[in-house]
This record gives C-alpha cells, sequence and structure tokens, in this order.
C-alpha cells in the first residue's frame, strides 16, 4: 500500500513537470475498488465534479501522513504569469523595430540630454557598491507625526485645579490674515482688545463687550503688528514688509522727527518674533532664518546694543514664538515652527539652552501665565491646540482643543486669567485657563501682612 | 616675500576647493538625512559648522559609505571630471525613487592653468553662502512630500566617460522619478567650483 502511494505521488509529480494534464494515463485507474478508494483520496481537486462529493474534507490528512509533497492541483497546469516576463518579451520585440529607426534613436537621444543635462554616452554614473544600511525594520519617519497625528502621545499630567476644555467665548474674526509673520493682536492693559483685521482694527471691550472700529487702512494695505501701549515709549518694531524681509530690526523713537535710532542686522531672512524682556535688559529677536538672537540693552536702556549677546541655532525652523518670564526675567521661551516642533527655554545669565521639549505641533504662540508657575503654547497642524506646561518640568498640564486651523496669536487678559487664542479659522476663542483659586488668594493675602512687617522693620 | 607667495598666502588651490565642496556634501548630505526623516533621530548628534547647528549621523555604516564615497569624489573634483552628484531616496520595498537630490558641479575661472589654478575668493563669504544653501535645505522640509516608507539613499557621482572605474564602484543607472516637481536652491562658488543644489521630489497631486 504504502509503495502504491509512493508510486502514485511520484506518477503525479511527473505529470506536472510535463504540464499535462492526462487522468487516463496513470496505473491506478484499472485498478481494483480498495485502490480505486485511494485515488479518490489522493485527487481531491482535480475535477470540479469531484469536490461536490459529501467526503472530501477528510482527504488531505492521508496524503501528509504518507509525506506526499506534491501540491493538490498535481495534474493541473497553472502557468506562473509573475515569471513568464511579459514585459521583457514585449520590449525584446519591439527593440528590434526601433533599432531600425534612426529617427527613433535621435528622439531618445534628446530626451536624454535634456533629462540628465548631457548625452548618457558621453556621461558615466558612478556608485560606490558598498551602500549604507536602510534604517532599522519597522522604524517611522518622525516626521509622520506631523501628517498623521491624533492625539500627542505625552501623557497628559493631571492638574489639582479645574481647568475648562471649552473656550469660555467664541468672537468671530473674518478676514485674519493667516499668516505665520504677522502680529495681529493684544491685549491692553485697560481690558480692551485690538485685532486688526485686514485693513481694520477692532476694539473689543472685554468687560462691556462693546466692539468699536478704531480705523481703517487706505487702498490694499494691511497691518502686520499691533501692540497697546503699555507705557513704554521705546519700541523695537520692524517697520515694514520690506524692512522685516531684509531681516533687519530698526529702533524707532516716535518722539523725534529723524525717529530712527539705529538698525540691527543679524538675521539672513524675515523677522518674525520680538520681544523685550520683562526687565527691559534683553532684547530678543527670531527669524525666518532658524536663528534666536539676543541683544542686550544699551545704557540708557532705550535701544539695544549693535552686538548681540546670543546667537542661538538650535531651532531646525523659524522662530515665531517667543515669551520672557515674567518672574524670572533671564529666562526665556521660544518655540519653532514645523520642522522643529520645539519648545526650548533659555537661560540669559548662563547663554545655555535649560531645557527642550518636543511638541510634536508647530509652535505658533507662546505665553507665560502670570497666575501659576505655567506656560501656554498654541500649536498648528494636526491638532490645533493649546498646551499648557508646568514649568519648570514643563509637563503638560493640559490640552485645549477647538479650533479647526492653527492658532496664529496668544495674548493674555490683564489678570492674567484668560488666555485669548487667534485661529486661522477666523475666531477668537477665550479660554478661562488661569483662573485664581479664590481659596489659594485669600491665603496668600494672610501671609503678604508679615512681609509688610518685616520692610517697616528694616 | 614676493608678491606670488603674498597672494598664495590667502588662496584657495583647486585641492583645497574640492575639499569645501566635500565638506558642504558631508553636511548637506547628513542634514538631508536629519531632515527627511530617513533614520531614526537618536542616531543623529549636533555638530557645530557655518555657524548653524547641524545634524551629523552616528551610524558607523553611514559615515563610511559616505566618506569613501566624499574622498573618491574629491579626487575626480580635482581631475574636473565631475558633473554632477545625486543622493537618490529610494523606496526599500518597492525600490521607487521617492526624492533626489541634484548638486550641480560648473568648473569656473582659468581652467587653463591646470593643478595651479587658484582663487582669492575669501574664505568666509564662501562659507556664508554655504551658510544660506544649508539653511534652504533646512527649512525644504515645509514644502517636501512626507516619506512614508523605509528609505534608504545612495550616492551617484556624474562624471565624464573616460573615468578609471575604482574597485567597489560600478556603473549605476540613472535615478528618475514619476510626475516629477523640482526646487532649486541657492548656489555657492569658490570661483573654482560652482555648486548648485536642487532638490526633484514627486509630485503627488
Amino acid at each position: 500500500m504504502a509503495q502504491f502511494s509512493t508510486n502514485l505521488s511520484l506518477n503525479s509529480s511527473k505529470q506536472k513537470s510535463n504540464s499535462s494534464i492526462n487522468n487516463s494515463k496513470t496505473p491506478t485507474k484499472n485498478n481494483s475498488g480498495a485502490d480505486i478508494v485511494v485515488r479518490t483520496k489522493k485527487t481531491p481537486a482535480k475535477t470540479p465534479s469531484k469536490s461536490k462529493s459529501p467526503g472530501r474534507s477528510t482527504t488531505p490528512t492521508p496524503n501528509k501522513a504518507n509525506g506526499n509533497k506534491t501540491p493538490s492541483g498535481g495534474d493541473r497546469f497553472i502557468p506562473s504569469r509573475s515569471a513568464t516576463n511579459f514585459d521583457l518579451g514585449h520590449f525584446k520585440i519591439t527593440q528590434n523595430e526601433e533599432n531600425a529607426s534612426p529617427s527613433k534613436q535621435e528622439l531618445q537621444r534628446v530626451i536624454c540630454e535634456n533629462l540628465h543635462g548631457n548625452d548618457i554616452r558621453t556621461q558615466k554614473i558612478l556608485s560606490y557598491q558598498k551602500k549604507a544600511p536602510a534604517a532599522p525594520e519597522g522604524f517611522q519617519n518622525p516626521m509622520r507625526v506631523l501628517y498623521t497625528q491624533t492625539k500627542t502621545p505625552a501623557s497628559v499630567k493631571s492638574c489639582n485645579r479645574y481647568i475648562p476644555q471649552a473656550p469660555d467665548r467664541i468672537l468671530d474674526a473674518p478676514d485674519i490674515i493667516d499668516d505665520y509673520y504677522l502680529n495681529l493682536m493684544d491685549w491692553g492693559a485697560n481690558n480692551i482688545l485690538a485685532a486688526a483685521l485686514g485693513s481694520h482694527v477692532y476694539l473689543w471691550n472685554a468687560g462691556t463687550g462693546k466692539i468699536e472700529e478704531l480705523m481703517e487702512m487706505s487702498g490694499n494695505d494691511y497691518i502686520c503688528s499691533l501692540g497697546m501701549d503699555t507705557g513704554r515709549r521705546f519700541l523695537g518694531c520692524w517697520n515694514d514688509i520690506s524692512g522685516s524681509r531684509s531681516g533687519q530690526i530698526i529702533h524707532h523713537d516716535v518722539r523725534q522727527r529723524d525717529h530712527i535710532v539705529s538698525t540691527l542686522s543679524g538675521h539672513t531672512q524675515e523677522i518674525c518674533g520680538l520681544k523685550w524682556s520683562t526687565d527691559g535688559k534683553y532684547l530678543a529677536s527670531g527669524g525666518n532664518d532658524n536663528v534666536l538672537n539676543i541683544w542686550p540693552a544699551a545704557s540708557n536702556g532705550h535701544h539695544t546694543q549693535n552686538q548681540t549677546l546670543y546667537t542661538f541655532t538650535a531651532h531646525q525652523a523659524a522662530v515665531k514664538a517667543l515669551a520672557w518670564c515674567p518672574w524670572q526675567p533671564q529666562i526665556l521661551a521660544s518655540g519653532g515652527g514645523t520642522a522643529d516642533r520645539h519648545i526650548r527655554l533659555w537661560n540669559m545669565n548662563t547663554g545655555s539652552c535649560a531645557n527642550a521639549i518636543d511638541t510634536k505641533s508647530q509652535v505658533c504662540g507662546l505665553l507665560w501665565s502670570t497666575n501659576y508657575k505655567e506656560i501656554i503654547s498654541g500649536h498648528g497642524f494636526a491638532n490645533n491646540q493649546l498646551i499648557i506646561w508646568k514649568y519648570p518640568g514643563m509637563t503638560k498640564v493640559s490640552e485645549l482643543t477647538g479650533h479647526t486651523a492653527r492658532v496664529l496669536h496668544l495674548a493674555m487678559s490683564p489678570d492674567g486669567s484668560t488666555v485669548l487664542s487667534a485661529g486661522a479659522d477666523e475666531t477668537l476663542r477665550l479660554w478661562k485657563c488661569f483662573v485664581k483659586n479664590t481659596v489659594k488668594t485669600k491665603e496668600e493675602k494672610t501671609k503678604s501682612k508679615p512681609s509688610v512687617l518685616n520692610t517697616c522693620i528694616r | 616675500m614676493t608678491a606670488i607667495e603674498q597672494k598664495n598666502k590667502s588662496a584657495i588651490t583647486l585641492r583645497g576647493s574640492s575639499e569645501i565642496i566635500c565638506e558642504y556634501l558631508d553636511y548637506g548630505i547628513n542634514s538631508i538625512l536629519y531632515q527627511r526623516g530617513l533614520y531614526p533621530p537618536e542616531t543623529f548628534k549636533t555638530a557645530e559648522n557655518y555657524g548653524l547647528t547641524i545634524l551629523m549621523s552616528q551610524d558607523n555604516k553611514i559615515q563610511e559609505f559616505l566618506s569613501t564615497t566624499l574622498n573618491q569624489l574629491k579626487e575626480w573634483l580635482v581631475q574636473r571630471i565631475v558633473n554632477k552628484v545625486a543622493l537618490v531616496i529610494t523606496n526599500v520595498k518597492t525600490l521607487e525613487v521617492m526624492e533626489r537630490w541634484d548638486f550641480n558641479v560648473q568648473y569656473e575661472g582659468n581652467i587653463n592653468q591646470g593643478n595651479d589654478q587658484v582663487s582669492d575668493k575669501p574664505l568666509k563669504q564662501i562659507r556664508n553662502e554655504i551658510r544660506d544653501v544649508m539653511k534652504q535645505i533646512a527649512s525644504s522640509v515645509a514644502y517636501l512630500p512626507l516619506l512614508d516608507c523605509l528609505c534608504s539613499f545612495d550616492i551617484q557621482i556624474y562624471t565624464k566617460s573616460d573615468v578609471v572605474l575604482p574597485n567597489e564602484w560600478a556603473d549605476a543607472e540613472p535615478a528618475n522619478i514619476k510626475n516629477a516637481q523640482s526646487v532649486k536652491m541657492r548656489s555657492f562658488s569658490t570661483n573654482i567650483h560652482k555648486m548648485e543644489t536642487v532638490v526633484t521630489y514627486k509630485n503627488d497631486d
């Protein structure tokens, strides 16, 4: 019996190699009934009519027990289409035709010259044969987070205060210009918010909710930057589009006729971020050339020296988001654009980077809270969210989502309780995320009394 | 000291110019490998050059491949037989060319001087020009499409046909990209070699 089955397997494999479908030639056909049972077992899928019989499912097991390795469709010819090289065959046939036509050859040569800048026959392309390895298997492009992010994969630290996840108010901001390089919003000390929408400047009184139109630019001019007066007469500002594109910072003194006090050239491309430190000692400027410059204030404190104190090149993208720490005036937070995505904290005393954290998204705006030791950052693609970070550990406190396009600007209310974010989705959203804990403030009041006493004794 | 000696003191020779080109390619290619996310970011370390922070691969095999290729390229640049250096980024699985960075080489100045050709262009100016190109490379990720597959790279050197093929070097096929789009970066020159950087990528639209 075993001998017979090996015979049969030999036979069927031979049939396959001959690629012939010929059942009648097998010797099993004329054998006794017992052998016919074996034959039907051996040929489970040969003819479709047989596969309809009910006892078929058990047939593959005896095959395996006999060590028969031929596939089930033993006598059927199945062409391997992938190995037949139809393409190559077609090319070989048509190639001869092409060789006959000199005009076609000429055409090929001209195409080649256009593609490679040189005739391929007068030029060689060489490469070293010991190739560099590919990235390890399973490695994913880290840039992917920019395109397919659903939720930032960092843990959110639970915090002991309530942060509303939805905006307190949403204001419409039609025609807000979606430009990374403009500064279109500010919240003044008198609780009035100014926003530039296209060529108009609107004032919104946060206390009463009244809206006023302050001015309208004529023609096609639009506003690139605005700031509410905070008592400082001297502003470091970039004059107009042409000035900013050249990467110059120009100090203006608005009281003088010749208002240009000095010009700083430390950037090779347009400037997108500019901030004085809270104590007025430093001016930070971030450029599209990925450079962050720190300028020390001149001795009279009204403008800066012409030489940078520090030049930081750690950011790998444009530096727009800049914010100075309100309680430690030597600490600066800066955020990079799409290719960088990092928030970096700099210490001006040492000139070093104190901390850097990958936010997985373009950093468009940064603000320090005045009520808590926290930083809020505004982001672009993919979630267009605001993230609150605990300083100095830079652990995530909360994420505020709602904007449907990137967050362009951030501003804080004078009392520090509310953050306003302007999005490219033409909305301004107010988030009450830094509301002071009333119980805590009471404690602070009682604590503040002895300190007054102390000063009296001195 | 004669006038000629004085001139030579601050001059860049043909070999020196080739070295400047190869140094640029080393930093440029490493920067591209990092910026385009071909390899894990933790295999890169920061290096300071051209007044910039540039990320350089620490992988031994990549370093070896680059140094061998660039050293050979240096010799060919001295011989003035290189037309173009191409960094080809291919999909490991399908072998499709995803992106190609062309570094076109042109020979400037008085070529008849042969090996004695010198340039008096200040090195600082050349390095500033290189810095501007490096910045453009770093910011190119803003418009280049995501390489969402396991990728590998190769360096192809386009030479004149009378080159002697060294050991372990072989002829390669030109890498063409379907539905390609190109962006030209700034170029820089040592007054001996002029280098133009162009990136060509697959346009998905």
